[in-house]
């Protein structure tokens, strides 16, 4: 598989086709593992990050699940490959810095990535559609016990796997769930359900993980405690707190249907209104609109447009995929006509 | 006021700073101010959250061998307060009693209850059935049953023999 190929490929995690797609876009686990005796990656030498790169590399052609799977080496990509790979959530911002012996390993299906030598050795994730957390856990396990019979891992008995951060000991696990809250926002209920959510060790970030500003009311939470809890745990207490946050926002829903009907369907209309007319669009205001489109079709207001459409919508507009579609690099105001251009022609059926 | 700094310039940004619980106060100007800021952002990141954290764990006796190096990466543990991270898999055993209280602050607990790698979790089933025959042998003991002990000490014999070949995988 080529990194172009993907362009023309839909990511399993956005089909919309797993539980409760309406509401949960995507759930995912990784695990952080190291190698005993090499040196973290950034502790590393070259030799040393040349060894664990390779280990890695070549082990995981051997992993079933893994066999047809991708390696693309980070020295070999130019900024806007790096930036289209975290867009489609395969890597993490932070792997594209310092490019030198880091790797993202990606199976077709684009299910499962590993990073090679971003803050750990391995950096494993499975993703899948919709509210499906036990799922990915069962997939990642597999993938997991399959590298261990030939790798060595970091481990000790006492406190688990052992990474390069303590925050990550123990399981290495961090389970993710992304959700889009638009009914929560609207009704101010969200601070509440968030501080909530804090109080449980369980952290809330945006749309691009660790660092990145909750938009289009889309809302990513996860686990933060790996140590003293078995996996099967973390995704029991990750799949009865998202229920709850699930219920929420259905109710949320009704709330809005059944005392402001007009004033939503005036505002999702608006929305595709602007998005289906725009010739100029910033990525931030696209990713707003089509939430509020997004809504309408989970409550009925908008036919004809189905939900995958939308889904692929929010990834092929950011910065790096509108640039491979042109195939050229493009200026931020070039981007924003391309933008408008691609969405009209998506929406406009 | 003149910037308490640089001596040349008004100062116009005031800042109460609290070290070692003393509370001090600077007047700075701008330029200065900025300055100041950039060195404490800089400062301040996960590395010190965790290093403050590791901090209130600290023997006081012991402060003379945070020098002290992981034998496999040779990282130290004050390498470890400035930067957050940890050197390799070893250093966890290197720097155990500062570790210990650390994990316990980050996670409520330091006790994994989670998965361990196959090939270990045959080394700990291995140990755990030395141990239930151990028991059985004393048990068998205690009631005279010798026939039977013999039979248990020479599987304990065979494993122990096996335990103690050179491995492999």
């Amino acid at each position: 598989m080529k990194l172009n190929d993907l362009l023309s490929h839909q990511s399993e995690w956005l089909k919309d086709t797993g539980p409760n797609s309406n509401i949960v876009i995507s759930s995912r686990i990784r695990l952080a593992r190291n190698l005993e005796k090499i040196p973290f990656p950034h502790w590393a030498n070259q030799s040393q990050s040349e060894q664990s790169l390779g280990q890695v590399v070549k082990t995981t052609q051997k992993v079933n699940f893994l066999k047809g799977a991708t390696v693309f080496n980070l020295s070999e990509l130019d900024n806007i490959d790096k930036q289209f790979l975290v867009e489609r959530h395969l890597m993490s911002y932070e792997h594209t810095q310092k490019p030198d012996h880091k790797a993202v390993i990606v199976d077709n299906e684009e299910i499962v990535s590993i990073m090679v030598n971003e803050e750990d050795h391995l950096r494993m994730q499975v993703m899948q559609s919709g509210f499906n957390i036990f799922e990915a856990w069962s997939i990642i396990n597999e993938i997991d016990d399959a590298l261990a019979k030939e790798l060595n891992f970091a481990f000790l008995l006492e406190w688990g796997y052992l990474t390069a951060c303590p925050t990550n000991t123990g399981t290495g696990m961090r389970g993710s769930v992304m959700l889009h809250l638009p009914a929560l926002v609207m009704t101010r209920a969200i601070d509440r359900v968030l501080a909530a959510i804090a109080k449980l060790s369980f952290t809330t970030r945006g749309l691009y993980g660790e660092g990145t500003q909750a938009m289009g009311n889309f809302f990513q939470i996860s686990n933060q405690v790996s140590l003293g809890l078995s996996e099967d745990d973390i995704v029991t207490n990750i799949n009865g707190l998202i229920r709850q946050v699930i219920d929420q926002e259905n109710q949320a829903r009704e709330t809005m249907l059944s005392k402001n009907k007009a004033l939503l369907e005036d505002r999702v209309n608006r929305s595709l209104g602007i998005l289906k007319s725009a010739h100029i669009i910033s990525s931030q205001e696209t990713i707003e609109l089509l939430s509020m489109v997004r809504l309408g079709y989970d409550l009925g207001m908008v036919k004809n447009i189905e939900r995958s459409r939308i889904n692929e919508l929010f990834i092929i507009t950011q910065p790096a995929h509108l640039q491979k579609l042109e195939s050229k690099k493009l200026s931020s105001q070039e981007r924003d006509v391309k933008r408008a251009e691609i969405v009209r022609s998506k929406l406009n059926i | 006021m003149l910037c308490d700094i640089c001596h040349k310039n008004p100062a116009t940004v005031h800042l109460t700073e609290i070290v070692d619980n003393q509370m001090t106060e600077l007047h700075l100007c701008e330029e200065c101010a900025q300055a100041k800021s950039a060195q404490m952002e800089q400062q301040f990141g996960l590395s010190d959250l965790l290093a403050g954290m590791a901090e209130f764990s600290k023997p006081q006796k012991e402060a003379q061998d945070l020098n002290a190096k992981c034998s496999n990466c040779g990282l130290t543990y004050t390498d470890f307060r400035k930067i957050g991270r940890l050197g390799c898999g070893e250093c966890y055993t290197s720097f155990r009693k500062y570790l210990a209280p650390l994990l316990k602050r980050i996670h409520g607990s330091n006790q994994h209850l989670g998965k361990s790698p196959l090939k270990i979790s045959r080394v700990i089933k291995k140990k755990m059935d030395l141990q239930e025959l151990r028991n059985r042998l004393k048990t068998a003991i205690e009631t005279e049953a010798f026939e039977e002990a013999a039979k248990i000490r020479d599987k304990i014999k065979e494993i122990e023999r096996k335990a103690n070949e050179p491995r492999t995988l």
